[in-house]
């Protein structure tokens, strides 16, 4: 998907929010009795969006009328995306596993699933990194990271 | 007088041991990050931002604006090295000093840019310390009305945050605004934008959304790219990185017009260190007496652009430590964090927190010398930090982010937030929407609908309070003149071209 196309399906997508804003702004008090309500700054920003983003929308269509085609932007963002998602999981493991196995952990997807490294590698990087954190966070700085029932 | 009193009170803050202690730590990260091509010193200080609000906030802002102006420092080394530039702003520096290292100079090209960065970093903020505190006594007159246009004026300089697109960069600074409006309405205590979420009702934490947008989205553009770069090599021994006698002459209009150019172009919000410092190699071009010679490797070439861009730091402090306005990404997130410390940055700081200011001032004297002094021979280590490879620097910053936020208020609903934000930045990345504009929104926003509702409630509604009162007026008429400048800017190239059309 070009550029221009995406910008494009973004820009709806920020007019349609700011409908979305604009009602959120209309069910609070536009004017109370001492002046602006809370919905009176909502409801501008909602109408900026609003318009705003529909413009964009149309002057990217345009865009793609004239230059037809476009290169994709999209091309390396499986990798991108996949590391988003290690990261994600990480920290939905930092609950039941704690801060420095999830670290280990997304260490090593990051360089087994997207850096084409060997196992023993990952592991070994991982380790140092959670080694590095713990010493200088829970230890050194006294932060309390989120722990697992081994207790680091 | 006035100023040697205060930046005695600032050196006696400075040279504090555990002060000097981080100003070099600050110092040392900035070079590191400015030499690292794919971490900027907005991702740094948006990353480390969380672990300073244990600190003494003079300490911290030390610290941080160490990162910002070391960076200015370690950006030559990849530009010289390996011509690829460590930061926007080290772009200009490219064109001849990597020319000087393919001629075999590569150590004298390091060497006259630590020396130009100094003299221009220590002009800009002599700058600092002279033009800040007179403006920010005429920012004392300011009462909600003239608050409320100094924030719209802030809040136009989108317009020089805007990169190919205004209207990209307004619909950046729309959805920061709105993020700003989430949490429990300053004025009824209603809930606005929560979603049913108790942890929103205090609004969307400000470290969560920069270290996302700015730190975690720039480990996922890094995720996209493969491969390396050669790194020319620094000839070893501190001798070989001293400029000659020569090289010293050759430079002395350089270092004025890197100087002057950087502090005043970073003084005006939103110009920046790349403009800084494309503007002084144009001038240092136009006014040498071989021009053909700029672009094969001449040592003007190096010393103009690394002057301005290090005076630019001086520069930039000025809008925002005088009336809280930021003029780029950096300067958006240290004023981040002053607010998060509690500061309430405009033109009562200086007069409040005299040790912060001055301490700050104080401490980039410091700052720049250690940084002279550390990187004529620390050059050929700094360069070992290219060869650190990326499978171990991304998730480092990974973690260091998420332990950042998660340090602030011991939430895991914040790192969610974080994810979320770096997601959200790197999507505008690539779409080219500023992440920037959204941080401005997001700082002003709170500020802004404050005194707007304030200024309403003295005139009881009435609108014309912001026209009637001559600051307030004078700064909303900047503030339009600045909003309509691309469209006047895209009028004349219309006109131009429809000129040359008929021709």
């Amino acid at each position: 998907m070009s550029k221009e196309q995406s910008t494009a399906i973004a820009a709806g997508c920020l007019a349609l929010f700011g409908i979305y804003v604009v009602y959120g702004g209309s069910q609070l008090a536009y004017v109370d009795e001492v002046g602006p309500g809370p919905g009176f700054f909502p409801i501008w920003i909602g109408v900026g969006l609003v318009l705003f983003g529909a413009y964009q929308m149309l002057s990217s269509q345009a865009a793609m009328r004239r230059i037809r085609g476009g290169f994709t932007i999209w091309s390396g963002s499986g990798r991108a995306l996949g590391g988003w998602v290690g990261f994600a999981l990480a920290i939905a493991l930092f609950r039941w596993i704690g801060f420095t196995v999830s670290l280990v952990l997304l260490t090593m997807f990051l360089l087994v699933a997207l850096e084409r490294r060997s196992l023993p590698q990952a592991l070994v990087v991982g380790a140092i990194l959670a080694a590095i954190f713990h010493l200088l966070f829970v230890i050194a700085l006294g932060v309390a990271l989120p722990a697992g029932p081994w207790g680091f | 007088m006035d100023a040697v009193t205060n930046l005695l009170l600032g050196f006696s803050v400075a040279l504090t041991p555990i002060n000097l202690f981080w100003c070099l730590v600050g110092v040392v990260l900035g070079t590191a990050v400015g030499v690292l091509p794919g971490l900027g010193p907005a991702a740094t200080i948006a990353m480390l931002l969380p672990l300073t609000l244990k600190m003494d906030h003079t300490t911290a802002i030390i610290a941080l604006a160490g990162i910002f102006y070391g960076a200015r420092y370690g950006g030559s080394t990849t530009s010289i090295l390996l011509n690829m530039p460590g930061e926007s702003s080290s772009v200009a520096t490219c064109l001849d000093g990597h020319q000087m290292a393919r001629n075999g100079r590569a150590g004298a090209a390091l060497g006259i840019s630590a020396i130009a960065s100094f003299i221009a970093g220590t002009v800009g903020v002599l700058g600092l310390m002279l033009i800040a505190p007179p403006l920010a006594r005429f920012g004392l007159r300011f009462a909600p009305p003239e608050y409320f246009a100094l924030m719209a004026l802030g809040l136009t300089m989108v317009v020089f945050l805007a990169g190919e697109s205004m209207i990209k960069a307004l619909l950046a600074l729309f959805v920061g605004l709105w993020l700003a409006t989430i949490g429990t309405d300053l004025f009824t205590a209603e809930s606005r934008f929560t979603f049913g979420q108790a942890k929103l009702l205090g609004g969307v934490d400000f470290v969560a959304a920069t270290v996302g947008i700015f730190a975690v989205a720039e480990v996922l553009i890094n995720l996209e790219a493969r491969g390396g770069a050669e790194v020319l090599k620094v000839p070893p021994g501190l001798k070989n990185l001293l400029p000659t006698l020569q090289d010293l002459r050759d430079c002395r209009f350089a270092f004025v017009n890197g100087s002057v150019i950087g502090f005043v172009v970073g003084a005006l919000p939103g110009a920046g260190a790349t403009v800084a410092s494309f503007l002084s190699y144009g001038l240092e071009k136009a006014v040498s007496r071989h021009p053909e010679k700029f672009g094969t490797g001449v040592v003007e070439g190096v010393a103009a652009p690394e002057g301005a861009n290090n005076a630019d730091a001086g520069g930039a402090l000025v809008p925002l430590l005088t009336l809280g306005i930021p003029g780029g990404n950096t300067t958006a997130i240290l004023l981040g964090g002053l607010i998060l410390w509690g500061y309430r940055p405009g033109p009562l700081l200086i007069q409040e927190h005299p040790e912060l200011f001055w301490g700050l001032v104080a401490s980039m004297y410091v700052g720049n010398l250690l940084l002279l002094v550390l990187n004529l021979p620390l050059v050929p280590l700094f360069a070992q930090i290219l060869r650190l490879p990326n499978y171990m620097l991304l998730p480092f910053i990974l973690g260091i982010s998420a332990v950042g936020v998660y340090s602030v208020n011991n939430s895991l609903f914040d790192v969610w937030l974080m994810a979320l934000f770096g997601l959200l930045g790197y999507v505008m990345r690539k779409l080219d929407f500023p992440p920037a504009a959204l941080i401005l929104g997001l700082v002003l926003g709170d500020i802004i609908e404050r005194a707007l509702r304030q200024s309403l409630m003295m005139s009881q509604g009435d609108l014309s309070i912001f026209v009637t009162r001559p600051i307030s007026a004078t700064l909303l008429l900047i503030a339009v003149v600045l909003l309509c400048l691309p469209a006047v800017r895209r009028v004349r190239a219309w006109r131009i071209a429809a000129v040359e059309r008929e021709a």
